[in-house]
């Protein structure tokens, strides 16, 4: 009892406040970045450097007036906020953050499929937002969002099929610990595919340059123009939530998890005693600087580009890279 | 006896919220009680140890078809106030026929397969050389089923090049 249920909720519980926690932090951390990119300062006033800012944003989120449109779907405007932050957070189960059981709360044997169906159904809560709001630029923010969420979607698990039959496993953690055994990270065999899931992940987080569904300067907001206070607040825990799920799943796919730098070479075994969850989260860390970097450096896409890149560029590469891996794995 | 408590609960959530999907006056709202529907049934996978399945059930319904029937419902039905019934007899005897043919079989499904079962052990299928649920599925599905699995890839691949010439009619 204790081990299947206590412990597991103990851990639930840690992770879920650990995700809230960082995602006040990132918002701070965007803010700042941006602000040094575009050279300026920041927000400077709350606490030392601002850095009380991640605390006073969510604490005027959750103290603001909470509107619901007199002609939207009550039900469904309820449930939206909900439905597109609930996948955001259930996937953290699967990600393994460290090399023992301690790190992580499931290690499933189709974890990576089950991550992948899960972020899927995310997509229902922007296009019910935006179709609940009742008002013109959500209902149009809420069929980009699906259309675009669709189209990446394929590339992105497609993508995948090639890390999968690179690594031979489904499981988390057993991708790797497959690195480990080759002493190879897989971003070095499977640079193309890298590449594709950023992209991708870029684009179903709905950030820049991919950042149609929201559009602050066409569609006054996009598909949570309609919300306010905390509902909106939960939008927007999904979107930072989902980013930090996508820099865990590049890093555990790609750059070796919680792996140090090297696993292989046996001179540097002395970073072997630095804990494994740091390596895990610096290197999440880099591509969350990373995406914001991107943020701060690239125009948004025009929606027939980015409907084009989509299919056109990024699905038929996506194949290629199926079919090359497998020749090559059948091949070797 | 856990699994039986979950199995019953699924099973009425299943075909409270299946019944929600016919009833729901607003489509939108039906397509929502169907997402919930298929959620459900891929649970009650999980309760089969089907993990695979489960996944590809959430994966491919939930989070693909029904999306694209989201899309479709809220474009076609915009501004418009949900359809009443004109005449609520209308097709009812198809509809009672039609509902009837499909009770009378899962009955003979579960008559057939519960005499089967206990007439005959069934024998274990031939052992497959791999462990696990994905790949025991895999090497199904390229060995003993390829025929049928290559047909239904011809089956969609054919879809998909007849609903490209059905939009675009000048290729």
């Amino acid at each position: 009892m204790l081990d299947t249920v206590f412990w597991p909720l103990v851990k639930i519980v840690v992770l879920l406040n650990a995700v809230m926690i960082s995602v006040t932090f990132m918002t701070l951390l965007e803010r700042k970045v941006i602000a040094w990119a575009q050279s300026r300062l920041g927000p400077m006033r709350v606490g030392p450097y601002g850095v009380l800012q991640a605390f006073a944003d969510p604490i005027k989120l959750m103290t603001k007036e909470d509107i619901t449109p007199a002609n939207a779907d009550k039900m469904m405007f309820t449930l939206a906020p909900i439905l597109s932050l609930v996948p955001a957070f259930v996937v953290f189960a699967v990600i393994p953050f460290g090399d023992d059981p301690l790190y992580y709360v499931a290690d499933i044997n189709v974890g990576l499929l089950f991550l992948i169906s899960v972020t899927s159904i995310g997509v229902y809560g922007i296009i019910l937002a935006g179709w609940a709001s009742n008002s013109k630029y959500p209902l149009l923010a809420g069929l980009r969002a699906s259309a675009q969420l669709i189209s990446y979607e394929i590339a992105v698990t497609m993508t995948l099929v090639s890390v999968i039959l690179t690594a031979g496993t489904l499981s988390m953690v057993e991708i790797v610990e497959a690195q480990r055994e080759t002493g190879w990270w897989i971003g070095f065999i499977q640079p193309v595919a890298f590449v594709l899931v950023l992209i991708g992940g870029l684009a179903e987080t709905n950030r820049a340059p991919f950042d149609m569904p929201e559009a602050e300067q066409e569609l006054t907001g996009g598909f949570h123009t309609e919300y306010s206070g905390m509902r909106f607040g939960l939008f927007f825990l999904a979107e930072y939530a989902n980013m930090i799920v996508i820099s865990a799943v590049v890093v555990v796919l790609f750059w070796g998890g919680w792996l140090r730098p090297f696993p292989s070479v046996g001179a540097l075994a002395l970073l072997d005693y630095i804990p494994s969850w740091i390596w895990m989260f610096s290197k999440m860390f880099l591509v969350l600087y990373l995406f914001i970097w991107i943020r701060a450096t690239l125009p948004r896409y025009r929606y027939d580009q980015l409907m084009r890149i989509g299919w056109k560029v990024l699905i038929p590469i996506a194949i290629a890279n199926v079919v090359i891996t497998a020749v090559v794995k059948v091949l070797l | 006896m856990a699994e039986t408590i979950v199995f019953y609960t699924l099973s009425v959530l299943i075909l409270g919220l299946a019944i929600l999907v016919v009833t729901a006056k607003n489509a939108v709202h039906s397509v929502v009680a169907l997402v919930m529907t298929f959620l459900c049934v891929a649970a009650l996978y999980v309760v089969l140890e089907a993990e695979f399945l489960a996944v590809i059930q959430i994966l491919v319904y939930a989070g693909g078809i029904v999306v694209l029937y989201l899309f479709v419902v809220m474009l076609v039905n915009l501004g418009r106030s949900p359809e009443e019934h004109q005449d609520p007899r209308r097709l009812s005897v198809f509809g009672l026929g039609l509902a009837g043919a499909m009770l009378l079989e899962v009955a003979g499904i579960v008559v057939y397969s519960y005499n089967r079962s206990a007439s005959t052990v069934t024998a274990p299928a031939a052992a497959s050389p791999v462990q696990g649920n994905t790949q025991e599925l895999g090497w199904l599905l390229y060995t003993d089923y390829l025929i049928p699995f290559e047909l239904a890839s011809v089956l969609l691949l054919v879809a998909m090049v007849g609903a490209i010439v059905l939009a675009k009619r000048d290729l």
